[in-house]
């Protein structure tokens, strides 16, 4: 069992690696210049040369990407929890949540820029933008799709309304909170790259763009290297955070 | 005085039976779905309502536990209830343990003092050394044991078991029967049970009600006098068959 996992494991690697290795290539043979297309090895170099300044925007990216999931996380358990207390702010605020997503990130993130500088906080309100809707969704869906029979079960033990929150709704919309936490988690630094992109001082958005008006493809691919190495770290992270906190689920399938 | 509002209505009386219902009316949308219920259950009674799937047998649990208010009518409960659904209704992210202890653990009782008197009953209801496992990990005959060690958890006076059983393959479902009749006389607490299984009636009542489709009313109440020591003998027992064609006749 455990070695099949380990051979499932592989494959990706195994195709990734073929690619790299075409494209290192493919560049070689045809004499590509590094201003259009650079070969996987240019990209290393060009990373093994600005790691440090890299490292540093990456931190700034990070940082915006984390205090924008962590107030996601608490703006959204405040409000679903209002939602689920209060069917008239549900039907106040869920359509305009949906709404909220239909307004692209590109259009906003100027207009954020304008209102509160080129800091990190503009850039902290679109990651809350983008991960807030996955997850108070997700929570607030989870929270009415208990079985009525438990709610009876719980009125016939008398327990108070937080005692139900405590003991059945919060673990019962656990694993669609946690579907839509990790929906969230690939959004987060994206946006937070997005509007770095569109205005700012520090983040790897900012030096991206700076590397691009230079011509310097190879510095861009480093920077896209990176952050997809962070947000598969990140994601990994919560999935591994996850399953501890639904543990009942693993032990479900070991039997 | 005789009609107050169902919010009063529901209350002790000293000296009288454990349960009494007089007169109880319940409309659903206009619809009557119950029609002058009147039952009374004695301490240490185990009584069955049996009636068509579909006629208003719940409803009749869910006044009693005052999940459902009554249109009119008058309900007197001396004691505390207990509820066990069809469903096991166990919370999956839960021990045993913590599943079996939740209504202690509603009430505010301490950890130590709750583990150990489920601990007492553990042994009792064959889930001695499950107390640590998930919900998933037992069999349908231990989680219904699981859920009915729960339901005595949240009242040791009366229990009212909806078609407990009746979601439970045929095998496990006569093992649990005797299993409670068992608890039963262990426990001498009092237990109305919902079926629409006759021979489960017949086989675990002291009295029985049998009820008719909607609009739900008492057709009949049949006292069973025979067997009550070992009612497993029952089984055997030409007054049973008697009686199931009489109930079968009035259903």
């Amino acid at each position: 069992m455990k070695k099949s996992i380990n051979i499932d494991k592989l494959y990706p690697i195994l195709s990734i690696v073929t690619i790299t290795f075409i494209w290192q290539i493919i560049v070689d043979l045809n004499n590509i210049p590094k201003y259009i297309l650079p070969s996987p090895t240019d990209i290393f170099l060009a990373l093994k040369s600005d790691f440090n300044l890299i490292i540093t925007h990456t931190k700034v990216t990070l940082y915006e990407s984390f205090v924008g999931f962590g107030f996601s996380i608490i703006l959204a358990f405040i409000l679903a929890i209002m939602m689920d207390s209060f069917k008239i702010i549900k039907k106040l605020f869920y359509p305009l949540l949906v709404i909220s997503q239909t307004i692209p990130t590109i259009a906003i993130a100027p207009i954020f820029i304008i209102w509160f500088g080129f800091g990190t906080l503009p850039k902290i309100i679109m990651v809350i933008m983008a991960c807030f809707f996955p997850i108070v969704i997700s929570l607030v869906d989870g929270l009415e799709k208990i079985d009525n029979d438990y709610l009876r079960l719980f009125k016939t033990m008398s327990a108070s309304k937080l005692q139900t929150f405590y003991h059945l709704k919060l673990p019962y919309a656990m694993v669609h909170l946690l579907s839509g936490i990790k929906i969230a988690a690939t959004y987060m630094i994206m946006s937070a790259v997005v509007s770095e992109w569109l205005g700012g001082e520090k983040g790897i958005g900012v030096y991206m763009v700076r590397a691009k008006n230079a011509y310097a493809l190879d510095k861009v691919f480093a920077s896209i290297l990176v952050i997809i190495i962070a947000s598969i770290l990140t994601i990994y992270t919560i999935d591994f955070l996850g399953n501890k906190l639904i543990r009942w689920k693993s032990e479900e399938k070991g039997v | 005085m005789k009609m107050p509002l169902p919010t009063i209505s529901y209350h002790k009386k000293e000296g009288a039976s454990l349960i009494t219902l007089k007169n109880i009316e319940k409309n659903f949308n206009n619809i009557k779905v119950l029609k002058n219920i009147s039952i009374n259950i004695e301490k240490g009674e185990f009584v069955s309502l049996i009636g068509p799937s579909g006629c208003g047998k719940s409803t009749i649990f869910n006044v009693i536990s005052r999940l459902i208010p009554q249109d009119s009518g008058e309900i007197y409960v001396n004691g505390t209830i207990g509820y066990m659904q069809q469903k096991d209704l166990l919370l999956p992210w839960k021990t045993i343990m913590d599943n079996v202890a939740l209504p202690l653990t509603i009430k505010g009782v301490d950890k130590k003092t709750r583990e150990n008197k489920v601990k007492k009953y553990l042994p009792i209801i064959g889930l001695e050394g499950y107390e640590k496992n998930y919900p998933s990990q037992l069999s349908g005959g231990m989680k219904q044991r699981a859920s009915f060690l729960r339901t005595l958890m949240a009242s040791e006076d009366i229990m009212l078991l909806d078609e407990a059983f009746a979601s439970l393959d045929s095998i496990t479902k006569s093992k649990m029967q005797i299993w409670l009749l068992d608890m039963k006389s262990r426990l001498n607490n009092t237990i109305l049970l919902i079926t629409h299984d006759i021979d489960e009636a017949l086989l675990l009542s002291d009295r029985i009600y049998v009820l008719s489709s909607k609009p739900t009313t008492i057709k009949k109440e049949i006292i069973l006098d025979f067997n009550t020591a070992n009612k497993k003998e029952r089984i055997l027992s030409s007054k049973t068959l008697k009686l199931k064609e009489e109930i079968l006749k009035v259903l």
